[in-house]
């Protein structure tokens, strides 16, 4: 019962977002774009929507959904870290921040944990290399990242993590 | 700030740096702190106004603070630090304390313009950057803005065309092809309506020059596009910028609205027969975007492929109108050509590559951030006089330069006076100005195997050989940098990176190989190291690697110990470390944080 006014309450927010827009081809990409920043990921509802919306087919819309990379098509996470992975970041080490936190939560780029809680990406670049390694975790960006300092991000956002043992 | 007290004391501002880099340092708390300090003590003798800008582009020292008209430049302040500045401005006192000191010299610098990062730099594309509030009109006004619009408009259009031509800009963005070359082309196709683009889809990994741009002078943005519009006679422009650079979306889209409020966008342009409207569109994260057929398919509400440029886009572009796309940098250019004429442009760089240009400069460097020198400056008056050379006193190895497409260049070329040619002379390309500066901490086959990885991910698929080629450069790449590599697999790479160069549709696919085959062709030995001698000389390959710490330098200080994730180091206060090989997981913790060069790679 709830989820079904939940639902209703979804799909009345995707016809709003797409009804800002003018019923054209060329506005796929910025509708796709609110609908990701709102559901932090394409609903198909949404994509089918946007179809109807511009007068494409779904494989057009679906097509545009896959080529970019901005667009998911599973809901990410409550947290979603993006891990800067452009060249001033990956030479100063991004690498590491990756794999501290698969060490930490257990997912790999493109993942999420399966309580749904943190998701991991990796983007190829905030153009923020003077700060380099970056990562952002949903809208805050955290800069010159280190091993230590991933753990301390993961607790301040709620996150578990398993403490390595300690070397006598 | 009218309920402020005027004393004899003079109107000051103060300016808050705001770019991404400062951002992430906290500069939003410290603009947050001065409003709210000074509305909290009306009484303040000081006349003073607080404004945020774009980026200063010394990303390294933020959050900046610039205080004007002391000349005042303060680094690293944190919002605590913010009563204490206002309580020095009422007394006319400096405080010392926040003041730049060059940690070789201990020399103290009151304002930036007169330390080694600044005092080089020629500050045309970004001349309004940090100087000027990107929300606020009226401060670009105040500097000039949209006179050179004006005078154009006074101009006809083909005079503004010759004086671009005649300034000798090159398009920014990487390409380097004559601005005005592109404009006339496109002047002298009959079809209308005609478009101009911005192409802001900035998307080298290690560049940020555009976004700093976009988020920091926008104005300067628009009006070169107003005036490409009046000199071959747009109706409708576009910017097209990546979506991941919220700052800039926002302040762009709030200048146009602004711009049109001014009358300098909409129908009929300062009273002139000129009408033309902008619209911003956000890219939705493809690399290949940033190639203009592509770009263009994506307005059009298109995947993002590129196609062959049998015809270029100044004859049939977006929707198959005649269309000037240029970068941004290159549009920030063109107001300054306009007000100060070709000829004082054209006296700045080289003979063949005209005016500035805006690098990033990232990586090992010890200063960091955006910079924007003469064309033929050297990269080692950039990397050691602006930079002040490698972090930590390690020793440089290469810099590349040109994004993904780009080379890596060595010790030996360091005084290469960099323009276009140059460059591309080099074995690499000046592309949209990413300068990475690697020192011997970095591997140069997982470098390659690195660009090799992104380009994989970004090929659009459109075109065999950039599909099928990109990816077996990548796995023979790979297995180098695993240990697996064979001495053929050399031959290989130069063979597939032939075909490449040679067979692909777009320039992404044509210039993939550049990484490869310059880190071959300077860095042979580290390849050989790997397949031969089964060792990554850098400690970047984890199968390659072996971390150990020499007996002789270990001071016994602990850092090593304490930043280690893994606990893998061992070892009493004052006695040589040992590192465990078997919880050893090689991330570096321990190398790059010895102040001692104690931590060695087997």
């Amino acid at each position: 019962m709830a989820g079904d006014i939940r639902q209703a309450a979804a799909l009345q927010e995707m016809e709003q977002i797409i009804a800002q827009y003018p019923a054209e081809r060329r506005y796929i990409l910025a509708i796709m774009q609110d609908l990701q920043k709102k559901f932090n990921y394409l609903p198909k509802e949404g994509l089918q929507m946007t179809a109807r919306h511009v007068n494409a087919p779904m494989s057009t819309v679906y097509s545009m959904a896959t080529f970019y990379k901005a667009f998911s098509l599973v809901p990410k996470g409550r947290v979603n870290f993006k891990v800067c992975d452009g060249t001033a970041c990956h030479i100063k080490g991004s690498q590491t921040i990756i794999n501290e936190i698969y060490q930490c939560l257990g997912i790999k780029p493109g993942e999420t944990t399966p309580d749904g809680e943190f998701s991991l990406e990796t983007v190829n670049c905030l153009g923020a290399c003077a700060i380099a390694p970056v990562l952002v975790a949903n809208q805050k960006v955290y800069a010159k990242v280190t091993p230590a300092a991933v753990r301390e991000i993961i607790k301040e956002h709620g996150g578990q993590i398993n403490e390595p043992a300690v070397n006598e | 700030m009218s309920q402020l007290s005027m004393n004899n004391t003079a109107a000051r501002t103060i300016l808050v740096c705001c770019g991404t880099g400062c951002q992430a340092n906290g500069s939003m708390a410290v603009y947050q702190a001065f409003r709210r300090e000074l509305a909290d003590s009306p009484g303040t003798q000081v006349h003073t106004y607080t404004k945020s800008t774009g980026c200063n582009g010394w990303c390294e020292k933020g959050p900046l603070v610039k205080i004007l008209p002391d000349e005042i430049t303060y680094c690293r302040v944190k919002s605590e630090d913010v009563p204490e500045i206002i309580a020095s401005l009422r007394y006319g006192t400096v405080m010392e304390r926040l003041l730049y000191r060059d940690p070789v010299t201990k020399q103290v610098y009151r304002s930036h313009r007169d330390t080694n990062f600044y005092k080089k730099q020629r500050k045309v594309a970004l001349r309004n950057i940090g100087e000027i509030d990107p929300a606020n009109i009226q401060d670009y006004l105040d500097r000039d803005g949209y006179n050179a619009l004006r005078k154009a408009l006074t101009m006809p259009p083909a005079q503004v065309i010759e004086e671009v031509l005649q300034s000798g800009l090159r398009g920014r963005g990487g390409g380097g092809f004559p601005t005005g070359l592109k404009w006339k082309a496109c002047a002298a196709v009959e079809r209308t309506p005609r478009y101009v683009i911005c192409n802001g889809d900035e998307g080298d990994p290690g560049a940020f020059m555009d976004r700093s741009i976009m988020e920091g002078d926008p104005h300067s943005v628009l009006e070169g596009m107003i005036i490409c519009a009046h000199a071959i006679g747009a109706s409708a422009g576009f910017i097209y910028v990546r979506d991941e650079y919220d700052l800039a979306v926002h302040h762009l889209s709030r200048a146009v609205e602004d711009a049109r409020k001014h009358g300098f966008l909409g129908k009929n342009i300062l009273g002139s027969d000129l009408s033309f409207d902008i619209e911003i569109v956000r890219g939705g994260g493809a690399f290949v975007c940033g190639e203009e057929t592509a770009l263009i398919a994506s307005i059009e509400g298109n995947p993002g492929e590129p196609r062959d440029k049998y015809i270029f886009p100044t004859e049939k572009g977006l929707w198959g109108q005649p269309t000037v796309i240029n970068n941004v940098e290159t549009w920030a250019n063109v107001p300054v050509i306009i007000n100060r004429g070709a000829a004082e442009f054209a006296s700045i760089g080289t003979t063949g590559s005209k005016g500035t240009k805006v690098f990033s400069l990232v990586g090992k460097v010890v200063n960091t951030g955006l910079v924007e020198v003469p064309m033929g400056t050297t990269l080692r008056e950039i990397i050691y006089d602006i930079g002040e050379g490698i972090q930590k006193g390690r020793k440089f190895k290469a810099v590349q330069t040109g994004g993904p497409s780009g080379g890596c260049i060595p010790e030996d070329l360091l005084d290469l006076e960099v323009d276009f040619d140059s460059l591309t002379a080099a074995g690499s390309m000046m592309g949209s100005g990413g300068l990475i500066v690697m020192d011997d901490r970095t591997c140069m086959v997982e470098v390659a195997r690195y660009y090799v990885n992104f380009l994989a991910g970004e090929s659009c698929g459109k075109c065999v050989p950039c599909r099928e080629g990109i990816s077996l450069l990548l796995e023979t790449l790979t297995r180098i940098c695993e240990g697996k590599g064979r001495l053929e697999d050399l031959d290989l790479l130069e063979s597939v990176s032939a075909t490449l160069q040679q067979a692909a549709l777009c320039a992404l696919g044509r210039t993939a190989p550049n990484p490869v085959l310059s880190t071959l062709k300077y860095f042979r030995d580290e390849y050989l190291a790997h397949i031969v001698d089964h060792r990554c000389p850098a400690g970047i390959c984890k199968e390659l690697t072996e971390f150990y710490i020499d007996p002789e330098l270990c001071t016994g200080c602990g850092r090593c110990r304490r930043k280690c994730p893994a606990n893998a180091v061992a070892g009493e206060k004052k006695q040589a470390h040992v590192i465990d090989p078997s919880r050893c997981i090689k991330c570096g913790e321990c190398i790059n944080n010895c102040n001692f060069q104690a931590v060695k790679v087997k």
